[in-house]
């Protein structure tokens, strides 16, 4: 808090006026009509629409499509987060033994940063291709017969795949960071005191990178739930057989592919609840810092 | 360095080297792909080395595109994407360092309701109110529009918030100096504060620079005229009209141009994104 501040009345509104009046038309006033749509059903022909309550909310979480979907993304978040967090742990780990080739090796790591995540989709797909890929094409040399297109987990290991890799440079850096935090001395100590590499890492290292572990664990599941679209839409597209389509691809498709409004309002608003939960999480356990 | 161990040392060259070749596999048969003619996918699976048509594939890419898919020149919708990541980029640092100024030093009433107003957004990515945020645009007849493609977008709660944090790290010794010579709040923003927030400003750029260009659902949606496309979501369209044709060697050459410019940002300026990307996250 500053003690020494200026006394003017209008001017600090005119400098926030630029970011409110955006935020209040393309964040505010949208979620507000989702909200409000959730509650409405329109008829087949968009001419009339109702207030139908909850029923919406109610549909949603009788419909199996729905459901599967909320499994579909959960198994998918767990998994590129498992990945993506445990390789560049490792990743991470290697590279704080190295002094001279640290620099070198950080830049050849965090560069799959910068790559869109739909660019990400269409080189795993390409590669995953069922006719000319080089993967199809060894698992062939070994007598397995990979199809992604009609097979839902060949589907999944695909899209998980493909946003594990995007993500992996980013935890590497992070990890990379916390692993340079922790002081050398307590590493010294337990050397002396007996204490070989695997005990060391686990008796110190670990609990002490604990704080960035979860942050990266809540960042990661964020990540795999709602900035994942472009990959899904550039491999699977939600196929086969709905296997891949997680919640942000559903809420997209059945509002603008299939035109369902109030069911897409409906999942609209269930996913704000999660994003408020998760950032909720996020900001109250950044405070306390989990450490021991 | 603990204690020399020379078998955990090579072990630990042994999985960086692996994960270096991992990490870069798509891309290096990415490029290979693009090097080649349309026909040498047809014997069944694709080459591991680079062929003979690197400047032909990307010429013509650049200049005149994949006509089949209706899609326009790459090198325009290189120039539609720069144009975005810039306004997103721009507008993003000017927006949050006004509204964090304001934040930071000034009293007014509702202080804590704009700053709640601007915090919320964090909550509300735009593939969650997708639906609703385009009909926003669509009634306001921004589609197929540069303010459409950028303006949606700008409104951030992390950029405001690591300007709040690097204000509130400035002394305010130098408010009360600045006060005392007379200088309002307009001149110690531009002759202080701005100054030294430079590297902030310039770390936090790189970041959003690689947001705006990556962004991916957003212009594929709101953008019907090809004047408009930008490379990331044009990939789409051009991948979609191959299911009939294989172009391949000419979309693999766009995923390479379409990742060029934000490559060579992170890797030119690795100190000031490594900055960037920690700060804003903390």
């Amino acid at each position: 808090m500053k003690r020494t501040i200026f006394n003017n009345k209008l001017l600090p509104w005119l400098l926030l006026a630029p970011q409110l009046a955006i935020t209040f038309v393309f964040f505010l006033w949208p979620a507000a009509q989702a909200i409000r749509q959730s509650f409405l059903r329109q008829d087949a022909f968009g001419t009339r629409t109702t207030f139908v309550g909850v029923e919406n909310f109610r549909r949603l979480l009788n419909s199996p499509e729905y459901l599967n979907s909320l499994q579909v993304t959960a198994i998918f978040a767990i998994s590129v987060t498992i990945l993506s967090m445990g390789l560049a742990l490792l990743l991470a780990v290697a590279v704080d033994r190295m002094i001279k080739a640290q620099r070198v090796y950080t830049t050849l790591l965090v560069w799959p940063y910068a790559v869109a995540p739909a660019v990400a989709g269409i080189l795993w797909w390409f590669i995953f291709n069922p006719t000319i890929g080089i993967i199809p094409y060894m698992l062939a040399q070994v007598g397995y017969n990979w199809n992604h297109v009609g097979n839902p987990a060949e589907a999944m290991t695909l899209v998980v795949i493909a946003s594990a890799w995007k993500q992996i440079s980013y935890n590497f850096l992070f990890f990379l960071a916390g692993l340079q935090a922790i002081p050398a001395s307590l590493r010294e100590a337990a050397a002396i005191d007996g204490a070989g590499p695997v005990r060391r890492f686990f008796d110190i290292t670990i609990p002490l990178l604990s704080p960035t572990t979860f942050f990266l664990l809540v960042v990661n599941i964020v990540y795999a739930m709602f900035d994942t679209f472009a990959v899904i839409d550039t491999t699977t597209r939600g196929g086969p057989a709905q296997g891949t389509n997680i919640l942000v691809y559903k809420v997209y498709f059945d509002g603008f592919v299939g035109q369902n409004m109030g069911s897409s309002a409906a999942q609209s608003v269930f996913l704000m609840l999660i994003v408020i939960t998760l950032t909720v999480i996020q900001f109250r356990y950044i405070e306390k810092k989990v450490a021991y | 360095m603990i204690e020399n161990r020379p078998f955990l040392h090579l072990m630990a060259h042994v999985i960086l080297i692996a994960g270096v070749c991992i990490v870069a596999l798509p891309v290096w048969v990415a490029f290979v792909a693009s090097t080649h003619g349309p026909t040498d996918f047809m014997r069944g699976t694709i080459p591991m080395w680079p062929g003979p048509h690197f400047v032909q594939n990307y010429s013509r890419m650049l200049d005149r595109g994949l006509a089949t898919s209706g899609t326009p020149a790459v090198g325009t919708m290189m120039l539609n994407s720069l144009i975005m990541a810039l306004c997103i980029a721009v507008g993003k640092i000017v927006i949050s360092v006004l509204s964090a100024f304001a934040i930071v030093y000034f009293r007014f009433p509702f202080r804590g309701l704009a700053f709640w107003c601007i915090f919320i957004t964090l909550m509300l990515p735009v593939e969650v109110r997708i639906v609703p945020t385009f009909q926003v645009v669509a009634d306001l007849g921004m589609l197929n529009s540069y303010a459409g493609l950028t303006i949606p977008l700008i409104a951030s709660a992390t950029a405001t918030f690591l300007f709040r944090q690097v204000f509130l790290t400035i002394p305010d010794e130098l408010t009360e100096a600045a006060r005392i010579d007379g200088a309002g709040p307009m001149k110690f923003f531009r002759d202080i504060l701005l100054p030294l927030s430079r590297t902030n400003i310039a770390a936090l750029f790189v970041i959003l620079f690689i947001y705006g260009w990556n962004q991916y659902l957003w212009p594929l949606l709101i953008t019907t005229s090809a004047d408009y496309y930008t490379i990331v979501a044009g990939i789409r369209r051009m991948a979609d009209a191959v299911d009939g044709l294989p172009q391949w060697h000419l979309v693999m050459a766009t995923a390479m141009l379409a990742m060029i410019p934000p490559v060579v940002v992170v890797i030119g300026m690795q100190r000031l994104f490594v900055k960037g990307l920690v700060e804003t996250e903390k």
